[in-house]
C-alpha cells in the first residue's frame, strides 16, 4: 500500500523544448512507477470510479493486476469495455469522472486511473503483440456505422464481439474523426490512434474511407445493401463563427480548419503539398480544449506570441486544467474577461489587427456560470496576424438533408429516444456528439457501446 | 485507389480523365463536384464533375495544370491510381422549371458548363451558350456543346475564333434584343463578377459557381466560406452555386490568393523536377 497523498508524477518534456516540436508532452510511466501508483488504490468494493465511468471498465480489477505486475491481464481487463486505451487514458477529463469520485481524492490526489490505463496500453503495445484475443461467433449480420471517430469505433468493437459483420463508412481519407484530424500529436501520438484502429481492422472490422454517407451514399442504400441496422456517429464538425465584421479575411480560421491542416494534412512538415498560414502574433478565440491545441499548435508552427482571447476569467475556462496549465508554462498568453468584436484587415485582404472590448463577470446564467457582461467604452485593438476561432460546432446536417425521416433539434443534433440512440426512423441509432453536441471522447465511445448493445437486442 | 480509365489531352494545359468511382456515380449530378488527394503528401482539391458514366461507373473531370496538384494529377497516366477521391459533394445546381437559358462559360470553366448544359437541354430547356478562351488553341468541348445547346457563341481574347473580345460584349449584344429566364456563368471570378453585373441591369437571375479553396468538402473545415449578401455560407455544402448579384467576389478573389506564395513556389519545384516526378 502506498500511502503518498499525491499521484506518482509523470515526466513531461521541457516546455521550452517541447514548444518547438509536435512531440508527445506527457512521457509516461515505467512500469515500476505504475506499480507504484496501483498500490494507491484501495480497491473499494463498491467501486465508485466504475460508475463514474461512460464505459464502465472494471477500474480496481485492472489496478489489481499492476500491482501483481500482470500488465498483460491488465489489458485484457480494459478492452473488454474498451478499445481505445491508450487514447483515453490520454484525453479522458478523469478529474471529472472516475477520479472525481476516487475514496483517495478525500483526503490527497485520486489514483492516476488515466495515468495506469495509459501505461497499460503503451505497455501492450510495445511488447510487439499488438492484438487481443476475444472469440467471434459469427452471426452473418451485417450493420453499418457512419463516422470512424470515438463514437463509431467503439460501436464497432462492441458489435464485432458480438458476431456482426461491421463496416464503418468514413468521410474523410484517414480514419479517427476528431482523434485524427482535431488532437494534435503533442497531446495524442497519431501511431497510438492508428494503432488502436488497427486492431479493429484486423479483428475484421471493414473501414471505408472516402465515402461520405448523405453524399455518396444515402442511408437507403446501405439498407438496400443488406445492412440490418445502421449507427450514426458522425460527431458535431460544422464549426461555429462569431458572426463580427472581418471573419472572410485571410488569416482568420476555424479552429478546425487550422488543427485540419496541422493533423490531418501535417502542413507543418516541409514535403507536404498543403499550405497554412504562419506569422508572429496568432490570437485564439474560446477556452476549451480545442482552443488551447489550436494555440498550442501555433507555437509549434513558429509563432511570436499566442494569445488565447476568452470572455470569462481563467477560472471558468472549460478547458482541462493540465491543459491549461501546460499551455501556460508553454508561454501561451492569456487574456481573460475579453471579447472579440471586430477583426480588420489590410489593404490586401490579410488580417492585421482585431478589436476588442473588456468584460466583467454578472449573476450565475443557465450554464451555472457567471455571465460574462462588457464594460462600456473599454474597447481597444491590438495587432495581431492570425485569428483562430475556437467556440465550438455543431453537428452535420449531411445526413438529415437526405433522410427527412430523422429528426434533429434545431440545433442540428439527431434526436434520439433514450441513451441507446433509437432515432425516429427505423434501424437507425446514432450517438455520441451527432447526439450531444459537441462533448468528450469517452462520452461517445459510452454512446457508441449502448447503441451497440441495443443494436443486438433488436437483431437478435 | 480510385483507377484511371481514360486520360485525354484537351490542349496543351487542359486534360481530361474519366476515373472509375461507382459509389460516386451513384448519386452524381451536374453542378456537384468531388475532391481528390493525388498522392500521401498531396493536398486535397476539389474539381467539379464534368461528366457521369453511370454504366461504367466513372466520373469525368477536366482540369487545367495550374500548380502542383494540378501538375502531379497530370503525371498520372491511363491505368495508374489516384490515391483519394471523394464525392459528389456540394448542391446539384437548380434547373427545375427553366424554359429558356443562357450559359456563359469562361476557359476551363467549360468543363462545369458542358454538363449544366447537358442535364438542360435533355430536360427540354432551350439553351444558349457564350464560351470565351484566350485563344483557339485553349478552346475545350466544342463537339460537345453543340450537341446540347441551341445557339453558340464564342469568343477569343486574340479573336483566333468566333468574335475577339470577351463574352460579356457577345452578353450585352444579345440582350440588347432578346432575354432569358436565367444565366448561369461559369469561369474565372472577374468574368462571373463582370457578367452578374450585366443581368442584375436585366433583372435577369442569374447563378454563379464559385471555387474557394477547401479542405474536407463537408462544412467541417469552413475554409470555403464566401459572403453572400450580408450573410456568411459554406460553398462546399451551400454550393457551390450562389445567387451571381449577391456574391462578394472581390472577398472571394482575395481569399483565393491567401497561399499564393507557397502554391507558385511549389509549382515551380515541381516543374524543374520534370516529367520523372512520381
Amino acid at each position: 500500500m502506498n500511502k503518498s497523498l499525491v499521484k506518482v508524477s509523470m515526466p513531461v518534456l521541457d516546455p521550452l523544448i517541447r514548444n518547438q516540436n509536435f512531440m508527445e508532452v506527457e512521457q509516461g510511466y515505467t512500469p515500476y512507477d505504475a506499480v507504484l501508483e496501483a498500490n494507491r488504490c484501495l480497491e473499494c468494493k463498491h467501486m465508485p470510479c466504475v460508475n463514474a465511468c461512460p464505459v464502465e471498465i472494471n477500474i480496481p480489477g485492472f489496478i489489481h493486476e499492476i500491482k501483481e505486475k500482470n500488465f498483460d491481464k491488465a489489458y485484457q481487463i480494459i478492452t473488454n469495455d474498451s478499445m481505445l486505451p491508450a487514447v483515453c487514458g490520454r484525453v479522458c477529463p478523469q478529474e471529472s469522472q472516475c477520479e472525481s469520485v476516487c475514496v483517495r481524492s478525500i483526503k490527497g490526489e485520486s489514483v492516476g486511473i488515466g495515468r495506469l490505463e495509459r501505461f497499460v496500453a503503451d505497455y501492450h503495445y510495445e511488447q510487439e503483440h499488438s492484438t487481443c484475443d476475444f472469440d467471434i461467433h459469427k452471426n452473418d449480420m451485417k450493420v453499418a456505422i457512419v463516422g470512424s471517430g470515438p463514437a463509431g469505433l467503439s460501436c464497432a468493437c462492441e458489435l464485432l464481439k458480438r458476431g456482426y459483420d461491421v463496416t464503418i463508412y468514413e468521410a474523410l481519407h484517414a480514419p479517427g474523426g476528431v482523434l485524427t484530424y482535431g488532437i494534435p500529436a503533442f497531446r495524442l501520438p497519431k501511431s497510438i490512434v492508428s494503432k488502436e484502429i488497427n486492431n479493429l481492422i484486423e479483428h475484421g472490422v471493414v473501414l471505408k474511407t472516402n465515402t461520405v454517407i448523405g453524399k455518396t451514399l444515402y442511408l437507403e442504400d446501405l439498407f438496400e445493401d443488406g445492412f440490418k441496422a445502421i449507427f450514426i456517429a458522425t460527431g458535431a464538425g460544422l464549426p461555429q463563427f462569431l458572426n463580427i465584421e472581418g471573419e472572410t479575411l485571410n488569416g482568420v480560421y476555424s479552429a478546425n480548419e487550422f488543427l485540419t491542416r496541422v493533423n490531418l494534412m501535417k502542413a507543418y512538415e516541409k514535403d507536404q503539398a498543403t499550405p497554412i498560414y504562419k506569422d508572429e502574433i496568432v490570437s485564439v478565440v474560446g477556452g476549451g480544449n480545442v482552443a488551447m491545441d489550436a494555440a498550442r499548435s501555433a507555437l509549434r508552427l513558429g509563432a511570436k506570441q499566442v494569445h488565447i482571447i476568452y470572455r470569462r476569467s481563467i477560472d471558468e475556462l472549460p478547458a482541462r486544467k493540465a491543459e491549461i496549465e501546460h499551455a501556460l508554462e508553454e508561454g501561451i498568453i492569456f487574456d481573460m474577461l475579453t471579447n472579440p468584436v471586430e477583426i480588420i484587415g489590410d489593404s490586401y485582404g490579410f488580417v492585421k489587427a482585431m478589436k476588442c472590448v473588456k468584460m466583467k463577470l454578472g449573476e450565475l446564467d443557465q450554464s451555472g456560470r457567471r455571465r460574462p457582461i462588457e464594460i462600456e467604452g473599454s474597447e481597444f485593438e491590438f495587432k495581431t496576424d492570425v485569428v483562430i476561432i475556437a467556440v465550438g460546432t455543431t453537428p452535420n446536417p449531411l445526413i438529415s438533408k437526405t433522410s427527412p425521416d430523422l429528426d434533429i433539434n434545431h440545433k442540428g443534433c439527431i434526436i434520439t429516444i433514450d441513451e441507446t440512440g433509437i432515432t425516429s426512423k427505423a434501424f437507425v441509432f446514432a450517438g455520441g456528439d451527432a447526439v450531444t453536441g459537441a462533448a468528450t471522447v469517452i462520452e461517445a465511445m459510452g454512446a457508441g457501446k449502448k447503441s451497440a448493445v441495443a443494436i443486438d437486442q433488436i437483431l437478435s | 485507389m480510385y483507377k484511371i480509365i481514360l486520360k485525354k489531352a484537351l490542349t496543351d494545359q487542359i486534360t481530361q480523365m474519366n476515373v472509375y468511382a461507382p459509389d460516386v456515380v451513384k448519386h452524381a449530378k451536374a453542378g456537384q463536384f468531388v475532391i481528390l488527394r493525388v498522392d500521401e503528401s498531396g493536398e486535397r482539391i476539389p474539381l467539379t464533375i464534368a461528366d457521369v458514366d453511370k454504366n461504367d461507373g466513372t466520373i469525368t473531370i477536366i482540369f487545367q495544370v495550374i500548380g502542383k496538384t494540378t501538375y502531379l494529377l497530370n503525371q498520372k497516366k491511363e491505368n495508374e491510381y489516384i490515391l483519394d477521391f471523394v464525392g459528389p459533394l456540394g448542391l446539384a445546381t437548380n434547373i427545375d422549371d427553366l424554359q429558356n437559358v443562357l450559359v456563359i462559360s469562361g476557359g476551363v470553366g467549360s468543363a462545369i458548363a458542358y454538363p449544366l448544359c447537358k442535364a438542360l437541354f435533355n430536360q427540354g430547356t432551350y439553351v444558349d451558350l457564350i464560351a470565351g478562351y484566350k485563344s483557339i488553341s485553349q478552346m475545350i468541348l466544342y463537339n460537345e456543346f453543340e450537341a446540347v445547346t441551341h445557339h453558340q457563341f464564342y469568343t477569343t481574347d486574340d479573336g483566333s475564333f468566333g468574335k475577339k473580345g470577351f463574352v460579356t460584349d457577345v452578353l450585352k449584344t444579345l440582350l440588347e434584343k432578346q432575354t432569358y429566364d436565367h444565366v448561369f456563368a461559369i469561369g474565372p471570378i472577374v468574368m462571373m463578377k463582370a457578367v452578374s453585373e450585366i443581368t442584375k441591369l436585366y433583372h435577369i437571375p442569374t447563378t454563379v459557381s464559385l471555387n474557394p479553396i477547401m479542405i474536407d468538402g463537408t462544412g467541417m473545415c469552413g475554409g470555403c466560406r464566401v459572403k453572400i449578401g450580408n450573410q456568411m455560407k459554406f460553398a462546399c455544402v451551400d454550393g457551390p452555386d450562389f445567387d451571381g448579384h449577391l456574391v462578394d467576389y472581390d472577398n472571394l478573389l482575395k481569399r483565393n490568393q491567401m497561399y499564393v506564395e507557397k502554391e507558385s513556389k511549389d509549382f515551380n519545384e515541381v516543374k524543374s523536377r520534370g516529367d520523372h516526378h512520381e
